[in-house]
């Protein structure tokens, strides 16, 4: 398990981040937040609101 | 599609060795790398419309020290649930202030229409590091709106290990919001009433927010890493929703029943304040993984959600990048199912749950239909296409239905679904 550092060629994308879509995900875990009950799990700070 | 910019760095879920290895490479870059994008968020029956704009600046300092600014302004229009069921008659509510009313007609799921707010939220985070495989990021974070106030602070411990295969990321964060709502903070599980007169117990209430995070990521081979995250919050203080009310119905006819609530107020509507627990823990289990294909990118991620008030959550979220080129289409699909909140109720029965003499005979009550028993499915497609070496230009569309548990609810008393679309429009570029 796990790669030597001559092997991150794909690893090393943008678009292979676990979270490449910044403002997407922003604005998910805020729909969401106010529309459901739970949220959470991908990190802590961020902020409260009065939406839910 | 190999864009320069880091901004992933800001969520602790992305503190990966991949944002690692990419601070490495650009130690020198001394551009901010900015983010742009707008959101248009409406529900259909004319509820909430959002317009939210917001800009993201991030900056390698040096030493694999970084700082990371947000700004969102949220602006929110239309009418909003008032936690009281449709009915076959008229029913008539007095607005948060206490000084008018409004009518949902036979058949209407009840709504607010008062509902409008603009909302401005700040972040900062800055990431300073510790030794060659380990740093600490420190965070910031406000928002105000006309009724509400949030601050916040964070810090996360990040930790490299097994070749920067691995990493361990340990977060606490502290909230402290105020609740400062039009019309003030309502005595719970008291009757609504008439205009000019009002139940209430003060101007505002607080909350505080405690969450912490353990988490691991790791790289598996050449093209897939994972994360598995733990996370902890607790809650407390005032959890209430100050505009959520209860219906209370006659046994028999199942209409709207104040009889017995006039022995409290001699102008009381046949509905009660809301009242949820002054307390919550949260649990959750979050995995996610990319998988990158010859060409084409998969991401998945798996959330289950435990808290002490009965609320469990499953969700699901799929994405698949299709790349062509300059440019890549992005499916995506996810489904959230909850069960209720043990004191959920679709509302009080005069009789069993409220007393002779109006008094509400449960600790605590809601019938917010977020507490209850649904799913959500969302559907979208993201277009992006790439400008020049280091800027991006995309386009987002989602369509999101909720679909609630109509199950032991009187015929007319539904919730109906939610639909709603979402449309983003995003920039990204170094300046």
């Amino acid at each position: 398990m796990g790669v030597e550092p001559w092997e991150r060629d794909l690893l090393a994308k943008d678009s292979m981040r676990l979270a490449p879509d910044y403002f997407d995900n922003f604005y998910d875990e805020h729909i969401y937040f106010s529309k459901e009950a739970t949220s959470g799990g991908q990190g802590v700070g961020g902020g409260g609101c009065g939406c839910n | 599609m190999q864009l320069k910019n880091i901004k992933g760095k800001v969520s602790v879920a992305t503190c990966s060795l991949l944002q690692v290895t990419a601070s490495v490479a650009q130690a020198s870059d001394t551009d901010w790398d900015i983010d742009t994008a707008f959101l248009y968020y409406s529900e259909s029956d004319s509820r909430v419309s959002a317009f939210e704009p917001a800009v993201y600046a991030g900056k390698e300092l040096g030493d694999g020290e970084r700082i990371d600014l947000r700004l969102v302004i949220d602006s929110l229009t239309g009418a909003t649930p008032n936690g009281a069921h449709a009915s076959s008659v008229a029913q008539t509510f007095t607005t948060p202030s206490g000084n008018s009313t409004y009518v949902a007609q036979p058949g209407e799921t009840p709504l607010d229409d008062t509902f409008m707010d603009t909302r401005v939220a700040v972040g900062a985070d800055w990431t300073l590091p510790i030794n060659r495989l380990s740093r600490v990021k420190l965070g910031l974070n406000a928002s105000t709106e006309y009724d509400y106030l949030s601050l916040g602070v964070s810090g996360t411990y990040i930790q490299d290990l097994n070749n920067k295969n691995t990493t361990l990321t340990a977060g606490l964060a502290f909230n402290n919001d105020t609740y400062t709502p039009e019309g003030g903070i309502p005595i719970a599980l008291s009757p609504m009433r008439a205009p000019g007169d009002t139940n209430r117990e003060g101007s505002d209430d607080t909350k505080t927010l405690t969450d912490f995070i353990l988490g691991v990521t790791q790289v598996i081979n050449r093209k897939t890493i994972i994360e598995l995250n733990y996370s902890y919050g607790m809650s407390d203080g005032y959890l209430t929703d100050p505009f959520k009310i209860v219906t209370v119905v006659d046994p028999l006819t199942g209409l709207p029943d104040s009889s017995a609530l006039v022995n409290v107020n001699a102008d009381a509507l046949p509905y009660v304040y809301e009242k949820r627990p002054d307390s919550r823990q949260r649990n959750s289990l979050f995995f996610r993984a990319a998988h990158h294909l010859t060409q084409d990118v998969i991401h998945f991620s798996y959330r289950y959600f435990w808290d002490d008030w009965g609320i469990t959550s499953n969700t699901f979220d799929l994405k698949y990048r299709y790349e062509m080129g300059a440019s890549y289409l992005q499916p995506h699909v996810r489904y959230y199912m909850q069960d209720a909140a043990d004191y959920y109720r679709h509302n009080l029965v005069q009789g069993a749950d409220v007393d002779a003499s109006g008094t509400v005979l449960l600790a605590e009550v809601s019938s917010d239909s977020r507490l209850s028993k649904f799913a959500t499915t969302t559907l979208g497609l993201k277009y992006g296409y790439a400008i020049g070496k280091n800027s991006e230009l995309s386009v987002r569309g989602e369509f999101m239905n909720q679909a609630f548990d109509d199950a032991n609810v009187r015929a007319g008393e539904e919730t109906p679904d939610l639909d709603a679309i979402i449309l983003n429009v995003g920039y990204s570029f170094l300046w």
